[in-house]
């Protein structure tokens, strides 16, 4: 337990309570405003836990892909949707109950296999974790993967556009 | 504690979880969607976590949550703009409006 009063503990612990607390945010404020400030939150938790689990680059990358990106597509999509003054109606208490018990009996499950699990570390493990290894790796072995992920977001690009365009062309005319 | 290799998979699996009760319950499309941001992140923290303690070559599973981001930027892009569609079309982005293909 002295570990965990460390600087390396405490900051430890206010990464995991950003996450937790960012989610909780998300997921349980009334306003969806909230709930976007709250994912930000999260996943600037997140990209955290990924500097200690020993990776910088996919840090700053969750922070540029999904906190920059993602989180201000979402709220253009919020300005362009429901107003947010609209009254909507409550949830009846036993649905919400039905999705805590069933959020929390996939929690159990998964905790369980966790705990249960005996967790080998492979044999020989190389401690290369610079960023040109892993360019160097999307370029050769994992090359036709790296070519369907730019297809795909090409594909979603064109796809966004059209689907977005759509009903406005009909309005126009 | 943040050496473990079980706390990562147990705060991956609560991240999951509360994901998944986002899933659940909320009825505006935008939250399900921010929800679903939620679990695919818990599966980058998973694959990290199993990357920086058990993988022989540390340099794949960052790959991994390289594409799964890539991924969940397109499948945010396209969601958004069917909300902004089905707004459109329905005045209202609550999943219990979206039902005109019940029979």
């Amino acid at each position: 337990m002295s570990e965990l009063f460390s600087l390396a503990g405490l900051s430890f612990l206010m990464i995991v309570g950003m996450t937790l607390g960012g989610a909780f945010i998300a997921v349980g404020a009334r306003n969806i405003f909230h709930n976007v400030l709250g994912l930000a939150l999260s996943l600037f938790g997140v990209a955290g836990i990924f500097l200690f689990l020993n990776s910088p680059f996919l840090a700053m990358m969750e922070i540029l892909i999904y906190v920059g990106a993602i989180c201000i597509a979402i709220c253009f999509a919020i300005m362009l949707s429901e107003p947010l003054y609209r009254p909507r109606p409550p949830r009846k208490p036993i649905k919400l109950l039905g999705a805590g018990l069933g959020a929390g009996l996939v929690f159990v499950v998964l905790a369980a296999l966790v705990k249960k699990t005996a967790w080998v570390p492979a044999a020989a493990r190389s401690d290369d974790w610079s960023v040109a290894t892993i360019g160097h790796y999307l370029l050769t072995k994992y090359a036709l993967i790296f070519e369907a992920i730019s297809l795909i977001l090409l594909v979603a690009m064109l796809g966004a556009i059209v689907n977005a365009k759509n009903g406005r062309g009909r309005e126009e005319s | 504690m943040y050496n473990h290799l079980q706390t990562y998979l147990m705060l991956a699996a609560l991240l999951f979880a509360i994901g998944l009760y986002g899933v659940l319950a909320r009825r505006s499309l935008i939250a399900v969607l921010i929800s679903v941001e939620l679990m695919l992140n818990a599966a980058s923290i998973n694959f990290m976590a199993f990357n920086r303690f058990l993988a022989p070559d540390p340099a794949v599973g960052q790959i991994i949550t390289l594409f799964i981001m890539a991924v969940a930027a397109a499948e945010a892009a396209i969601a958004l703009s069917i909300i902004i569609a089905v707004y459109r079309k329905l005045k209202s982005i609550n999943v219990e409006h979206v039902n005109e293909l019940r029979g």
